[in-house]
């Protein structure tokens, strides 16, 4: 009875903190990342996304203004059920205010849905469906880095250009895969090229080779892989084993991250052509960057596309509530700010964030380098063709997101 | 039809694998009556081993091939010393908490050091290329596997069915008392024993370090399968567990061509089937 009692007066004593809190500019911020901690993708996100929180933390020197942040970190496992319940007690109970990375996108859209109803934040950088901004869009989310309509477009209309005009996929059976097959097939279409066929295999497969047997068999020019993580690095393996490429085929790595190149190794990898949006040795500020992060990575990894952009979403999320002064716990609203705010950071440059939350950057078509090419470790990629940003994401006449006024 | 046989023989090649692996869990649970949740972890194991005789010391596949199971088995003989003994004779569910438990700490730990994308591991000279089989390309590495496999799978199964060290080790199982009074060493017969069943999961791994990426989760990954493949052929048969292996894998790899979205259920809609029919497996005999 005792203890009750002494929990009700507390529960009472801190609620109304809270509530004087409100009524003063609150500045507290409470960050959530959801990620993958220790499965297949976990080394492109993971502890890594973490990290490039507490450094956009400690970079926007907000502490000694006076605001209160706090980092807390989450496996969904990659299970969208895990996910959602995940960003439930987050927001109820925990007063998530923002969620960053959330790879993975059958995880992303289950939580894009709690975040939007319960009026919270995503700041997606890790998932690929192209849907988080299209049919699927929210006030409430912001896709940051990379999607399935951006790989497609880049990596895609560079290959059918020269010359792979038939293709076949080989795709990981979920939301993901699905995104990025459909979209790529649908730019290699209009380029002129054609789909000869498609095989889906369940996430986490170890072996490929019944998978490239059906592929090779198709005579296809390109061998497109809609997956990612271990799934396109077993793949890649293996087609070297199966003789795949010597036999006249191209692999097209749809969605290739650095860790991916860098498991490889440069002899299996080299020559591949991919899409990403940051790469650690672009221009002196994504090498400063990348160096602080990698001495702090216990396998002194350099930073993934996705662990960048956790960096580079919180630094602007970060401007925007110090343009408004304090953080009103509104999710809406705040999107809505950074919406308005054009970004600027030195990892991906200048950008705007586009009324359908898509984020407008460049995107860069590498090729991998050959062994002898490569200076050291983590030197891997050479810089063959940029898109910039208002041309690489879907254009706003072909979106199907209702925020988008026609 | 040609991309059929191809299937068969891919098929046959995984089944390797899980005839490996199974055939370790199969003499650990035959002959000590664990069921040994750690088998993935040790496989895992088995190829980090082999990547790290290469990366440190410049020891290459072959002699791989003999020092990872060594090494391995030789931990898993310190496991079993220090912590399985002291479960004998109780409930299975111990020895599988036991044995879960370290599993999971291994992998976290070399999750924690290596990352989860994994390292590379490159196929020896000798085996690289490949045929053309007429109906397929078949790499060299690939034939080696099951020829070898098979082999190794045989020569467990003679030793353990039909030499006299074979005979003592399952008279101990049946009843130790009556072997301590011969003079036989039994609990260090066991401890070989399980050093001989890690060892083959060692093997595995090392077998298979070329193929796929050296990750910490790549036995995590295999491992439910692995059990699936000896519940099918009957918990504790030796020669049951081989069959099974290399059977499940041609399905498996039909299963790919025919309804590859099934590819990962197939084997445990077959477990079921098979247990419901016969529950002691296809090849068990009533406990």
């Amino acid at each position: 009875m005792k203890q009750q009692l002494s929990a009700l007066l507390l529960g009472t004593a801190l609620s109304f903190a809270a509530a004087s809190g409100a009524l003063a500019q609150d500045k507290t911020i409470k960050i959530g990342v959801l990620t993958d901690n220790s499965g297949l993708y976990s080394d492109l996100g993971g502890a890594g996304s973490t990290l490039a929180a507490q450094m956009a933390v400690e970079d926007s020197g907000l502490a000694a203004k006076g605001w209160k942040i706090d980092i807390i970190s989450a496996d969904h496992q990659n299970k969208p059920d895990i996910g959602t319940s995940m960003a439930r007690q987050w927001i109820d109970v925990e007063k998530v205010d923002i969620f960053m990375d959330v790879l993975n996108s059958g995880v992303a859209l289950a939580v894009n849905n709690v975040v939007k109803e319960k009026n919270a934040i995503m700041i997606n950088t890790g998932a690929a469906s192209s849907d988080l901004t299209n049919a699927q869009c929210s006030p409430n989310t912001i896709h940051w880095v990379y999607d399935t309509y951006m790989l497609a477009n880049s990596t895609g209309q560079a290959l059918v250009k020269a010359g792979g005009d038939t293709w076949y996929f080989l795709t990981a059976d979920y939301a993901f895969g699905h995104a990025l097959e459909r979209d790529t097939a649908a730019v290699v279409t209009k380029s002129g090229g054609k789909v000869i066929g498609a095989v889906r295999h369940p996430l986490n497969t170890a072996d490929f080779s019944s998978f490239l047997l059906q592929a090779q068999a198709s005579k296809a020019k390109i061998i497109g892989m809609a997956n990612a993580g271990g799934d396109t690095t077993n793949t890649i393996k293996q087609a070297a084993e199966f003789g795949i490429v010597a036999g006249g085929q191209k692999l097209a790595g749809l969605l290739l991250f650095i860790t991916d190149v860098n498991s490889l190794g440069l002899k299996v990898a080299q020559g591949l052509n991919f899409t990403e949006t940051f790469y650690w040795d672009l221009n002196d500020g994504t090498r400063a960057f990348s160096k602080r992060f990698s001495e702090k990575m216990k396998n002194k990894a350099m930073p993934s596309m996705v662990q960048a952009g956790v960096y580079s979403g919180l630094v602007h999320y970060f401007k925007a509530l110090e343009a408004m002064g304090g953080n009103p716990h509104d999710g809406a609203k705040v999107v809505a700010k950074m919406k308005e705010m054009p970004t600027d950071d030195p990892l991906f440059g200048k950008g705007t964030i586009r009324v359908d939350g898509r984020k407008l950057h460049p995107a860069y078509l590498f090729e991998v380098k050959k062994p002898e090419e490569s200076k050291g470790p983590w030197d891997y990629y050479k810089l063959i063709g940029t898109t910039p940003g208002d041309q690489a994401f879907r254009p706003l006449s072909e979106s199907a997101c209702p925020l988008v006024k026609k | 039809m040609q991309a059929l046989y191809a299937q068969l023989l891919v098929g046959l090649i995984n089944g390797s694998f899980y005839a490996l692996l199974s055939l370790g869990l199969a003499v650990i649970f035959g002959m000590l009556n664990i069921i040994n949740f750690a088998h993935g972890a040790l496989y895992m194991m088995g190829a980090f081993t082999a990547y790290f005789l290469l990366n440190l010391f410049g020891i290459g596949y072959w002699w791989a091939l003999l020092i990872a199971p060594i090494v391995v088995g030789i931990f898993g003989m310190i496991l079993e010393r220090t912590m399985l003994q002291w479960l004998a004779g109780l409930d299975h569910l111990y020895g599988l908490l036991l044995t879960f438990g370290i599993a999971l700490i291994v992998q976290g730990v070399f999750q924690n050091y290596f990352g989860s994308s994994g390292l590379p591991y490159a196929i020896p000279d000798e085996l690289k290329g490949g045929m053309n089989l007429g109906f397929m390309f078949l790499p060299i590495y690939r034939g080696w596997v099951v020829v070898f496999s098979l082999v190794v799978c045989l020569a467990t199964w003679f030793l353990i069915e039909k030499t006299r060290l074979g005979a003592y080790l399952r008279a101990a199982t049946e009843n130790p008392t009556l072997v301590r009074a011969f003079g036989i060493n039994v609990p260090r017969m066991i401890t070989l024993t399980y050093g001989l069943g890690v060892g083959l999961a060692a093997l595995a791994g090392v077998l298979s370090a070329p193929i796929n990426q050296v990750r910490p989760l790549m036995g995590a990954d295999l491992i439910i399968v692995v059990f699936a493949v000896v519940v099918i052929g009957g918990m504790g048969s030796i020669m049951g567990s081989i069959i099974t292996g290399f059977a499940l894998g041609v399905i498996e790899g039909l299963t790919k061509y025919f309804y590859p979205e099934a590819s990962n259920t197939v084997v445990f809609v077959l477990m079921v089937l098979v247990l419901l029919i016969k529950p002691t497996g296809l090849t068990g005999r009533a406990a």
